[in-house]
């Protein structure tokens, strides 16, 4: 990485569409997918005379989401509009927050797991709460004909969380976006689908480029339309490398050009200029007059704080210093949700063994949830069933190849571990019986106890499959010690 | 007397009574309306089947012993601006000409539960911006007293019905005097509410901070029975009180004992017209006749109130009316004139940018467009603190100014306007000209304090002159009961112009 | 601080309206009068006076997260100057 001709500097501003039932001035439902402007009211479709009202829950998931995110919270925020025309902004303005967010000054940590950058804290400048607007769609052929708008999403609870430009690679973008991702899907407060448009993101990239006279910067361009993880490290890789050869080409840096806007094209996997949408957009942000301000005390916000629970980065430590699991299965465990990591904690507690419990969940259990494509919830298995099975293992009664089948078998019938192993024929053979039939193959194989005798334990291996054959069950490994213990005392 | 002429109090005893039936209430205003309507222009749309129907369906349930409405049967006039579901609401404009809205304004709906009879839609200025209703842009209003002249603005439609006996009561909207100037220059009472007293859920909004609905009528009386009606809290609007509604037309009549009336020295400056000033003194001197204590006050800060206002409202109304724009309803220009114009001017600006731009300057009149320009401008990058924000300092200031006045005195004793009604057109092409005549007015809003205009003269032409009473927020019942004692001690409120 | 003519025509498009020259010319003019009387205000000393957004001092007007009936389209694309039914349609923007 050092010997790249450029530091890519990234700054992420990214829209979180919070669950809530209703949208954020007006009480019409926020259900996705619903035929085009069957879900709007006077209020949304901006009326004349229409007038907001907030959304109190709106409010406090977005305290409780910019609280995860360490982020201060003001004891007074307002409501600001932000003016500007385009069909799918019905009031010709938007209702966000300008100069007194709801939350400021915070951090989100990541990490790569794959080695590819160093663990980095990215601050966040703020998170503010604003109106979503409407969808147009275009014709095929740009320019002609007319615009299809539907209102159904115009105020809908949006959270923009805005990063300070902390990162310096594309790799570090996907992983805040990841990382951000799974705090949301934690604290429950948004369904984080980049393909319904739940979570959007968009980046502001700029380079530092490194020449004699000192480090330059090229000037920032904000690249929209980046609809999957995978866009937005591409779409970051793309817009480094074009901003590069254009300063090559022409020198410019910063502060000598207006920030740009270019959308990402995943199908060309390029970034392309859009069309400003103003000269230079005048806002003309104001406080709203229909809307007063919030005011929040310290016994609210420490309320929210105590309902947040256990969040990725404290159960991935935890799950390691508590449980022993190593980094790789904390992570995966704790990147497939709370309800995994609460399935693990159960299951560990009651087999006792963290280790096993995790190479399960890590392992066949996932494996499960992935082919049948169920999540946890509807996983056949409670903790305490599967954790039979696992007693099993332990205590050296079931084979660890066996158990698979046990886990397959009582997946189906929800039978108990103990009759499952006796059903498939597989319980462990009783010291006694094994002892006695060492001794019946011993007695049988005189020449396999000469070799031994001679010095060629191998020899024994002779006896471990005649004992298959004469009890599929035996353990090869306790029949080869009781053989040899027996022939040693001959 | 004609039923006409009967306050609306009489003649709600008398509908209550038996005596007279809303059918036959609502079709006395109806003829007298058909008479004198070519005359006065007070109307832009009056809805005869629709009250009828009313009236016969209040009649009806009166006759089986139902409960009412506190209004049952009582036709009420309603200003343009407030959305009526199903019924055309213009504000006034060409932009709105064929707007239906979907829903009723929540002062429409509580008409409808007081079971009141909607006689018709009052002419006013486009979008509430003006003075004299000469920025309607369907016709002009005449102000009944002298046909020649306006009826003040921008509720000048509700005003005139008023003044000319077309309806007993009105609604009107006030966001720097649009009530109470027109009630002034027609010889009538206007009633603008404390800030947020009066939900303005569905009033098509102009300056969301200054705007209120209120009431108009021939008394203060049957103004404090129309108030009692539509004041409240609604929880569709963030900006309405939570507070009680006092029972205002049981309290009217009950005079203050004692009362101190504050004169404002800025009020009385040059400018104002001779007869106005003597008719304003005389009623301060009733006043004191009738056992009030009068006291001399500063408000520092009065003259800056035109200046404040004139950031402010054009701000707010910049903004506000944004959502005209052609797009999801009201007006919108022919495209294949878009596209002719394009090709024409060679412009690299986009169907739609021309379309937005071709709507709104020919949706809006002349009035509209100029506040909307300043507007703009003022909260524009660069000059967004020296205009904008310097405003809302000067307005804190205008407010303490009030604060500091109520600490003194009851309440604030003056003129409504610095002139009588002026012959049309004499202002229309000075704008600054026209922005003047809220001088009294403006700050009531500004600082979100209540105001109310009672007749107390007239000049020797012949027009009305109004008198000023203002209260601090919250304190109609205050104001209501003081304009009544003006009301029982005189007889200016029962003149009426010599129409048909 | 005069407002000149092309600071009008920039105003009218940020306000997406649309002057003549004429018209240009008269709302010019009265901006410049209008915008010299209210800069009236920068006689008054403000340093240490808080803005007054609002006419009044209220705080906290939330409502709970029920949904309430929507308009059904036919109401809402009633109005609607162009619409087809399911949407409303306006002149494409460019370059998109």
């Amino acid at each position: 990485m050092s010997d790249a001709p450029y530091e890519i500097v990234v700054g992420l501003e990214v829209h979180v569409q919070l669950k809530t039932n209703t949208k954020l001035f007006c009480r019409c439902s926020t259900k996705f997918g619903r035929p085009p402007n069957t879900q709007t009211c006077p209020v949304c479709l901006g009326m004349p005379g229409a007038l907001p009202v907030m959304n109190k829950k709106a409010y406090f998931l977005g305290m409780k989401t910019a609280l995860a995110l360490h982020c201060g919270i003001p004891k007074f925020t307002k409501w600001d509009r932000k003016n500007y025309f385009y069909p799918d902004l019905p009031k010709g303005y938007q209702t966000s927050q300008f100069d007194l967010p709801m939350s400021e000054e915070g951090y989100l940590d990541i990490q790569s797991t794959k080695d590819e950058f160093e663990p980095r804290r990215v601050r966040i400048i703020r998170a503010h709460l604003e109106e979503d607007a409407g969808k147009s769609m275009h014709d095929e052929a740009a320019g002609k004909g007319d615009s299809r708008i539907d209102l159904n999403r115009t105020g809908t609870p949006l959270l923009e969380i805005v990063s300070y430009p902390d990162m310096r690679s594309a790799a570090e973008a996907k992983v805040y976006m990841q990382e951000l991702r799974l705090l949301l899907t934690y604290l429950d407060v948004s369904d984080c689908n980049m393909q319904e448009g739940s979570l959007r993101c968009d980046a502001n990239v700029n380079l530092h480029i490194p020449t004699d006279h000192g480090v330059i910067a090229t000037p920032i361009v904000e690249i929209k339309n980046m609809n999957s993880f995978r866009s937005v490290e591409r779409g970051i890789i793309y817009e480094a490398r074009r901003q590069y050869d254009v300063w090559q080409e022409t020198g410019k840096v910063l502060g000598e050009l207006p920030k740009q806007t270019r959308g990402w094209d995943d199908s060309g996997q390029v970034t392309r200029a859009q069309r400003e949408k103003e000269e230079s957009a005048d806002y003309r942000y104001f406080p709203c007059p229909d809307l007063v301000p919030v005011v929040v005390t310290d016994e609210q916000i420490e309320k929210v704080r105590s309902g947040i629970g256990e969040l990725p980065a404290g159960l991935r430590q935890r799950l390691q210093s508590d449980f022993g699991l190593s980094t790789y299965t904390a992570e995966v465990i704790v990147n497939q949700g709370r309800a995994l990591v609460d399935y693990f904690q159960e299951l560990a507690e009651a087999c006792g063994d963290h280790r096993l419990a995790g190479n399960w969940v890590q392992g066949e259990v996932l494996r499960i949830l992935n082919d049948q494509e169920v999540s946890i919830d509807d996983f056949k298995l409670t903790p305490s069933q599967l954790a039979e099975i696992l007693k099993l293992i332990q205590a050296g009664d079931l084979d660890s190849s066996k158990a698979k089948d046990v886990f397959t078998a009582m997946l189906e019938s929800g039978k108990p571990a103990a009759d499952i192993v006796k059903e498939l024929g597989i319980e462990r053979v009783d010291e006694g019986a094994l002892e006695d039939l060492c001794r019946m193959l011993i007695e049988r194989n005189q020449r396999v106890v000469e070799d031994v005798k001679g010095g060629n334990e191998k020899a024994v291996g002779a006896l471990i499959g005649q004992a298959k054959k004469e009890n599929p069950n035996v353990n090869p490994g306790q029949v080869r010690q009781i053989c040899l213990d027996i022939i040693k005392n001959m | 007397m004609s039923i006409i002429q009967k306050t609306a109090t009489e003649q709600l005893a008398l509908l209550r009574s038996g005596e007279i039936t809303s059918v036959e209430l609502t079709q006395a205003y109806l003829s007298r309306i058909n008479q004198i309507e070519p005359t006065v222009g007070a109307f832009l749309r009056v809805e005869s089947e629709t009250a009828l129907t009313q009236a016969v369906e209040v009649d009806r349930r009166r006759e089986i012993g139902e409960t009412l409405g506190k209004l049952a049967g009582l036709p009420v006039a309603i200003k343009d601006i407030l959305c009526t579901k199903d019924t055309p609401t213009t504000c006034g404009s060409k932009m709105l000409q064929n707007f239906v809205p979907p829903y009723n304004a929540t002062v429409v709906e509580k008409l409808r539960s007081a079971d009141a009879i909607i006689l018709g839609r009052t002419n006013m200025d486009e979008f509430a911006m003006g003075s004299s209703t000469e920025n309607s842009a369907y016709h002009p209003t005449q102000n009944p007293w002298d046909t020649t002249r306006i009826p003040g603005g921008s509720s000048g439609g509700a005003a005139a019905c008023i003044s000319a006996d077309m309806a007993p009561l009105s609604l009107g909207t006030d966001t720097g005097g649009s009530i109470r100037q027109p009630a002034a220059l027609c010889g009538c009472v206007g009633l603008k509410p404390t800030y947020g007293r009066v939900s303005r859920y569905g009033l098509i909004a102009f300056a969301s901070s200054l705007d209120q609905i209120g009431p108009l009528a021939r008394t203060v009386e049957d103004a404090a029975l129309l108030m009692e009606v539509v004041a409240g809290h609604d929880s569709l609007d963030s900006t309405s009180v939570n507070t009680p509604v006092p029972a205002y037309s049981k309290s009217v009549q009950q005079p203050l004992e004692s009362l101190t009336l504050g004169v404002v020295n800025q009020h009385f400056g040059e400018g104002i017209d001779p007869e106005i000033e003597a008719a304003v003194k005389q009623a301060i001197a009733t006043y004191t006749s009738l056992g009030a204590t009068i006291k001399n006050i500063e408000m520092p800060h009065a003259d800056y109130g035109i200046a404040t206002y004139y950031i402010i409202a054009p701000c707010e109304a910049s903004s506000n009316l944004a959502r005209y724009d052609g797009a999801h309803y009201g007006y919108r220009t022919d495209h294949a004139e878009v596209l002719a114009e394009l090709a024409e001017d060679g412009s690299d600006e986009g169907p739609l940018v021309r379309m937005y731009r071709k709507t709104r300057s020919e949706g809006f009149g002349a009035e509209v467009q100029r506040r909307i320009m300043l507007g703009t401008y003022a909260l524009s990058e660069g000059y967004y603190d020296a205009f904008y924000l310097k405003a809302l300092k000067v307005r804190r200031l205008i407010r303490q100014d009030y604060d500091n006045a109520f600490g003194e005195v009851d309440l604030i004793i003056g003129p409504v306007t610095a002139n009588p009604a002026f012959a049309k057109g004499e202002k229309t092409s000075d704008p600054m000209a026209m922005y003047l005549e809220d001088l009294y007015t403006v700050t009531a809003n500004l600082a979100g304090v209540a105001g109310i205009s009672l007749p107390c003269g007239f000049t020797e032409s012949g027009l009305p002159i109004g008198l000023q009473l203002q209260a601090a927020p919250f304190q109609e019942e205050k104001l209501l009961r003081a304009a009544q004692m003006f009301q029982n001690a005189t007889d200016f409120h029962t003149r009426r112009p010599e129409l048909l | 601080m005069s407002l000149t003519r092309q600071d009008v025509e920039k105003v009218a498009l940020l306000a997406r309206l649309k002057f003549d020259e004429a018209e240009l010319e008269k709302i010019t003019k009265h901006m410049v009068q209008i915008v010299q009387y209210v800069d009236k205000l920068s006689e008054l000393n403000t340093e240490d006076v808080e803005p007054m957004a609002h006419a009044l001092d209220i705080q906290n007007a939330l409502a709970e997260d029920e949904s309430r009936p929507s308009l059904s389209r036919n109401e809402v694309l009633k109005n609607a100057p162009k619409h087809d039914e399911e949407y409303f349609l306006v002149p494409a923007v460019l370059g998109e």
